[in-house]
């Protein structure tokens, strides 16, 4: 069967930019076949540094036929409905055919379009296909309107053996499909021609092109493996980076070279980013695990010196770049970490929220109240850390690695002789970053992490600068997973509720006072008629946070097996908005394990039949309380509960209801799912025995109360209405 | 060629890159006899990037970075370096080629090292210019910047040229073998760039950090900005262009200074900006009267 096999030359392509390119190209390319009818057997997008390709195999050469069929009117019809017809498909009365039907003999159209040869019908496949291709950034070149992602210089269409007649028009330049491509930039520039995939792949091999971005990323592994292995080292495999590398060559040859051991006491991750960052080197280590004094250069080219000359000029780049590095290091060193501290009043944290300076000032104290609630978190040392947690943003080094901060700030403050657990408090400040990686779980991190967070998820949302869809430009949404890791895995117990509110007041006086601005910003909001303002203010902004909080945990939650709709139905209700101080107790710890409970008890029989008893009771409260334009609740009369069936489920709510409540009083909340799960028995009698519409309007009045305080209970313990399914 | 640690003198690249550059149908012109901090403010860049009349040359451009000045004492960095400039419009289609070639007039063959351009899109906020490139590396060393611009002064570019900016100082040091800036064989016949500039370094770092007047760099960058306005309004691009380019130049004086904070910063590149705009627009207006 044909191939089809399209490359697009260009100037250098981003790294990072390659394989969305080639996959865009391969989606539309294989849209346009599907749109055309054109089946095939299958497809593949590769691309490189200059190229995108495209490979379809086991197209037809041919389009198949389309037949088309209409029904026209009978053929004793009128004169003018047949005209119609006639008109409407084109044709005359003897080109039509006749056909009996149960209704009679009537005219029929029909016609057979021939499928025209694929080799035609590819010329604007692949036309459409290119000119669809999205890339993050487009441009211009020369003078066309053309847009691509750097210079397009060549097309390479070739259909079943043979050139497709494509001409793509830059405006005014036109660029004309062939069966030509060219080597690797230097090392095989001249044209090569070829007729196929196979060809082709095997033809760029020998020009010193690998295809496949896999292949090349192969290759680079394992030359720096075996390059490590000699020298008795071991890589430290960087995916990412190779990933990269790999889009940054066509044809890889991983070559060694020596760090300067004059550089080897820099901290490693120095090193190591100045190697990774700045010259895309790959990182070697000896047997202990450290970092040894060779890196791997990945040239894109195979030298007839072996690599002698591109080896020895990294070398020299890699010194000068370290010895800039160490000059900081030095400088920084000079002065104690507190030193750097008045600095930090000329950062802005954000234009409304202040300098760094005050955002220090606010985690301080935040830290030392967070601090009573972490077991072994020694108060002073918190303090300290939070005090000295943004010092080194304004040393040397981190203001040319910036992804270095509180890694050097741990270092400064280890040469100050701060203790260990304030220094690595500083380094873990800004970690965890994800949903992966290691939590902190030192007592005095976990404190100095939390309020961090809990300031910028409180400052930012009271600002108005939420994450909305896909843009969360403050990454709040993986400020609230961190609260939500540190609180879960090193079980904080912690009342998030209360910490949000007094935070969020805090936060409302702060801007309040100091901040003009803002003041007029939020009085275009709210207008601030009395001292409740803030307090209102500050308990509709910890609400709001409160929700996020529960969006959250059932992202975060989902992938350990729990329903979002389990989450939602255990957080609980949020604060009140009437001016008492009363807050409830959320305490992220037990949400979870309720959530773990709630999840395995709806999987149990008592579980399923609770939840059908639930809903039948409050279909049957909603529906009649609709027809009768009132609420059906409230506490049911003793006196006007004639049926056994319903004297029985009123003491098995009594008890449940004790019981529940005192088990989760207690904290046991499976114990309070237990109690729940003793209702199933007299709630399906109830529904056997007991007709809740009875002619008597006051015992029917009761028998719904009695079902709406069968919801109760169970809201009692969770709220059964969320949940789905 | 001569020089003493192998490779062109320092002077030979400058003398290489111009006649390449000349037979390619630049213009060899001369530096621009204002401070600046990068050869893309010389008009001959700037201005005629606008517009759709065909323009190539190319010229020497010492430039000035107040802030990387370190005293003479940092082997790679200094305060004033030379950038060797190209400016092709519209870039013509083998422009990387030819850039290549360049590359191999100077002794760099593109078969024993490692050349790669490496995505760097660029952006000046001062003058509201942005293009489209990359940095070209050479062994892991970045010796060029290579730019399709794609908006000058806030305007599109409907041809679009191609810049090639060499830094020469990183070449030479590149092409020489020298560990330090200072060392570099300037004339193949003993004198060294330390010689021609390791003074120049010392002091200007101690002007640009300890002794700069900031109130009066202050009233300087107010009065840059006053004429430049009052020349547009005179339709003179020219000479308005000019005062912008000063005004920038006093913005990175007082940056090194350490005397402006972030949000005065942002408020004084937005002046300047505002300023290179009215100098492109200005400039395209005339020259659409003239055509």
């Amino acid at each position: 069967m044909p191939e089809l096999l399209l490359e697009l030359l260009s100037e250098e392509i981003p790294a990072g930019l390659q394989d969305k390119g080639a996959a865009d190209l391969l989606r539309l390319v294989k849209e346009g076949l599907k749109e055309q009818a054109l089946e095939f057997d299958e497809a593949n997008g590769f691309a490189t540094a200059r190229r995108l390709t495209v490979v379809v195999i086991g197209l037809p050469k041919t389009q198949p036929d389309v037949h088309a069929e209409r029904k026209g009117p009978g053929i004793n019809a009128p004169d003018q409905a047949i005209q119609g017809f006639l008109k409407s498909v084109g044709r005359t009365r003897e080109e039509l055919e006749t056909r009996e039907t149960p209704k009679g003999t009537v005219l029929y159209f029909s016609q057979t379009t021939p499928g025209r040869p694929t080799a035609q019908v590819l010329v604007d496949v692949l036309a459409s296909a290119i000119g669809h291709v999205t890339w993050a950034k487009f441009m211009h070149w020369a003078d066309n309107t053309f847009r691509w992602v750097r210079p397009l210089h060549g097309i390479m269409a070739v259909f079943d053996g043979k050139v497709i007649d494509l001409s793509l028009d830059l405006g005014p330049e036109k660029i004309t499909a062939s069966d030509t491509t060219t080597g690797h930039r230097y090392m095989a520039p001249d044209p090569i021609e070829v007729s196929g995939f196979d060809d082709y792949r095997d033809k760029l091999k020998s020009a010193k092109v690998i295809l496949d971005a896999g292949e090349r990323r192969e290759i680079i592994r394992d030359g720096a493996e075996a390059l490590a292995k000699v020298a008795g080292l071991r890589l430290r495999v960087d995916e990412g980076l190779i990933g990269e590398i790999a889009g940054l060559v066509e044809w890889p040859v991983p070559l060694m070279g020596r760090i300067d051991e004059a550089f080897i006491d820099l901290p490693p991750e120095v090193l190591a980013t100045s190697m990774a960052k700045h010259q895309r080197y790959l990182a070697l280590e000896n047997s202990d695990g450290e970092l040894a004094p060779h890196f791997i250069v990945v040239a894109n080219i195979g030298a007839s010196d072996g690599g002698a000359a591109i080896i020895a000029g990294n070398e020299r780049v890699l010194r000068a770049r370290l010895a800039d590095a160490e000059f900081f290091w030095d400088q920084d060193r000079k002065k104690p970490l507190a030193d750097y501290l008045p600095q930090l009043a000329e950062i802005t944290f954000h234009r409304k929220l202040g300098s760094l300076a005050e955002k220090s000032e606010r985690v301080e104290s935040l830290a030392v109240q967070i601090a009573a609630f972490v077991p072994g978190a020694d108060v002073d040392q918190v303090r300290s850390a939070a005090r000295l947690a943004k010092a080194d943003l304004v040393t040397g080094v981190v203001g040319e690695f910036a992804n270095l901060q509180g890694i050097m700030g741990r270092y400064y403050a280890l040469a100050d002789g701060e203790p260990d657990a304030i220094a690595d408090a500083i380094r873990d400040q800004y970690s965890p970053k994800g949903p992966y990686d290691d939590c902190p779980s030192a007592p005095v991190s976990v404190a100095l992490c939390l309020a961090e967070r809990i300031d910028t998820l409180v400052g930012l949302w009271a600002i108005e600068e939420k994450p909305t869809g896909s843009k969360d430009p403050f990454a709040l949404r993986r400020a609230a997973l961190g609260v939500i890791r540190l609180v879960v895995e090193n079980r904080v117990n912690l009342n998030i509720a209360l910490v949000l509110r007094d935070v969020a007041l805090r936060t409302i006086n702060d801007i309040d006072h100091e901040n003009l601005e803002f003041l007029e910003y939020l009085g275009n909001r709210r207008i601030p008629e009395n001292g409740d303002f803030r307090r209102t203010e500050s308990r509709f902004l910890s609400n709001q946070l409160l929700d996020f909080f529960a969006a959250r945990m059932a992202v975060q939650f989902q992938e350990q097996g729990i329903r979002h709709d389990i989450i939602k139905a255990i957080f609980p209700e949020k604060l009140e908005m009437d001016d008492t101080n009363i807050v409830r107790n959320i305490d992220l710890v037990s949400v979870m394990e309720n959530a773990f409970t709630l999840s395995d008890f709806l999987k149990t029989n008592d579980g399923e039949n609770l939840l059908v008893a639930y809903r039948r009771a409050s279909k049957i409260v909603e529906k009649e309380g609709k027809k009768d334009r009132r609420e059906y609740k409230g506490i049911p009369d003793p006196a006007l509960l004639k049926d056994p069936a319903e004297l029985e489920l009123k003491a098995a709510l009594d008890i449940a209801r004790l019981e529940g409540e005192t088990k989760k009083e207690e904290g046991d909340f499976p114990g309070a799912m237990l109690a729940l799960s003793k209702l199933r028995a007299p709630v399906d009698n109830f529904f056997e025995e007991v007709m809740v519409n009875d002619e008597n309007q006051s015992l029917r009045e009761n028998r719904l109360k009695l079902l709406w305080f069968i919801q109760g209970t169970i809201w009692m313990v969770a709220d059964f209405s969320k949940i789905e399914g | 060629m001569s020089g003493t640690g192998g490779g062109a003198s320092f002077q030979d690249l400058i003398l290489t890159l111009q006649h390449f550059w000349a037979d390619q149908g630049c213009v060899v012109l001369q530096s621009y006899d204002l401070e600046m901090g990068a050869a893309t403010f010389h008009p001959a860049t700037l201005l005629k990037s606008l517009g759709p009349d065909p323009w190539r040359a190319a010229f020497v451009q010492p430039c000035r970075r107040p802030t990387d000045g370190r005293y003479g004492e940092n082997p790679n960095r200094l305060g004033q370096y030379y950038q060797f400039q190209v400016i092709l419009k519209p870039s013509p289609d083998n422009i990387q080629d030819l850039y290549l070639e360049s590359l191999g007039m100077l002794g760099i063959d593109s078969n024993q090292h490692d050349i790669r351009f490496v995505e760097d899109d660029w952006e000046s906020p001062t003058l509201g210019a942005a293009g489209l490139g990359w940095e070209v590396w050479c062994d892991g060393m970045e010796v060029t910047q290579f730019t399709y611009f794609q908006q000058v002064g806030g305007i599109e570019c409907t041809s679009v040229p191609g810049e090639i900016t060499y830094g020469l100082e990183r070449l030479a040091m590149y092409v020489q073998q020298k560990e330090n800036v200072f060392d570099l064989d300037w004339n193949g016949a003993g004198v060294t760039y330390g010689d021609v500039f390791l003074r120049n370094e010392q002091e200007f770092s101690k002007y640009n950090f300890e002794l700069a007047d900031a109130s009066a760099l202050q009233n300087q960058f107010a009065q840059a900005e006053k004429a430049c306005g009052e020349l547009l309004a005179a339709a003179l691009a020219l000479p308005a262009y000019d005062q912008c380019i000063k005004a920038s130049h006093l913005f990175n004086l007082l940056d090194a200074r350490g005397v402006i904070s972030v949000t005065e910063r942002a408020a004084m590149i937005g002046r300047i900006r505002a300023l290179a705009k009215g100098c492109c627009e200005a400039w395209l207006a005339i020259e659409k009267t003239e055509a």
